[in-house]
């Protein structure tokens, strides 16, 4: 069955939003989302890097022999990866900094991949843009959703922005480790209870 | 000697690749439903990460570094362990057929693993010597292995266990790897 050009665009904000549905994409997920900037940061990248690859997959997908394409597709997404790591050394070179080696770890991000795989190989060039851009977004709105719990629990802050009175004793747990896998944990099991209803 | 050591003890428990680091969590959670899986899935990314680490340490310094291509790294390195775990796979089938099939199917996912790519990239931020990234790739695997182990002892028990419907496999499995990271956590003092 045919989708809407909006439904491929919405299914990436609630139906398949990674990393809730599909459950890809966890390293960058945990990792980045101490803090909202972080997060945001991190799904623009991932934003740009989905778009233009499942664009570029899609455009050359009846030249791609089925047997490499993972081959081919890895190396259209490190592509685009160092493309944007090299804009965000030029631009944002304080963010550059704190998303460190993840920037690069883009090009192992299951999701990226998975959907070269799963959708861009097998359809046009629009949908193929729009579904990179939904399930882009749904990723970012995932990671600052996140990101925000972790940052005004554990330091205090919202955009670096004190949000509790001086006397706010800071919840450090959220922003290390294992805070990361509770509270994505916790936001998974409130994704799956409200999609049972 | 003993500084080897030491890099070892803090790669394995202090900074451990998967509960520190959140590197490799797909596979972390794909892989720890049973035993056995984990178990196989530990010794192939020992494998392929100590060969991994070596390879991108020498195309680092003899290749990207003397002809100023270190943007290129990101596609270099990929490209590198991608075709790697190809050949191992290749070679295992060939000559050691009993390793090939305890490893097979958990070598073409190692690929995708950020671990691999992860540590690879740690050992040229940090600039270390040859046998440092040898002993790093080494240490952060066995870490992996030991996590991915430990969780997959925890996670056949909460089979048994009766969960919360909404918290059913991955979330449970998610506030577990928490819990075990808390413990994990501790080693924070000894660095």
């Amino acid at each position: 069955m045919a989708k809407s050009i909006t439904q491929e665009f919405t299914k990436g904000l609630w139906d398949e939003i990674p990393p809730f549905r599909l459950v890809l994409g966890l390293c960058p997920t945990l990792a980045v989302t101490k803090s909202v900037e972080n997060g945001l940061g991190m799904g623009v990248a991932v934003i740009f890097v989905l778009v233009c690859s499942n664009m570029l997959v899609s455009l050359l997908r009846n030249i791609i022999p089925p047997k490499v394409r993972i081959a081919c597709f890895i190396v259209i997404i490190a592509t685009f990866v160092i493309v944007v790591e090299l804009l965000m050394q030029a631009y944002t070179y304080p963010l550059f900094l704190k998303l460190g080696i993840f920037i690069p770890l883009i090009v192992v991000n299951c999701v990226v991949l998975g959907r070269a795989e799963a959708f861009a190989y097998k359809n046009g060039i629009v949908r193929s843009i729009v579904d990179g851009f939904g399930i882009g977004a749904g990723f970012t709105i995932s990671l600052v959703a996140i990101g925000a719990l972790r940052e005004v629990f554990g330091s205090g802050t919202f955009f670096g922005i004190p949000v509790f009175g001086p006397s706010f004793q800071p919840f450090t747990f959220m922003i290390e480790a294992p805070g990361a896998f509770v509270c994505l944990g916790l936001m998974l099991s409130l994704m799956n209870l409200a999609g049972n209803e | 000697m003993g500084d080897y050591v030491l890099l070892a003890i803090s790669c394995i428990f202090v900074n451990n690749i998967l509960l520190a680091q959140y590197l490799g969590c797909c596979p972390f959670m794909g892989t720890s439903k049973k035993m056995e899986t984990a178990v196989g899935m530990g010794m192939a990314v020992i494998f392929v990460l100590v060969m991994a680490g070596a390879i991108t340490w020498l195309i680092e310094a003899y290749v990207l570094k003397p002809f100023g291509l270190e943007y290129l790294r990101t596609i270099a390195f990929i490209l590198v362990i991608a075709s790697l775990v190809q050949f191992v796979e290749m070679f295992l089938r060939k000559s050691i057929p009993a390793l090939y099939k305890g490893l097979g199917i958990f070598l073409p996912l190692i690929t995708t693993n950020c671990a691999v790519m992860g540590v690879c990239l740690i050992n040229i931020n940090e600039e270390y010597t040859f046998i440092q990234s040898l002993v790093t790739s080494f240490s952060y695997a066995a870490g992996f292995g030991l996590a991915l182990v430990l969780f997959a002892g925890v996670r056949e028990r909460i089979l048994l266990a009766r969960v919360p419907k909404p918290l059913e496999d991955t979330a449970i499995g998610l506030v577990t790897a928490g819990m075990l990271a808390l413990a994990f956590f501790a080693f924070k003092g000894m660095a």
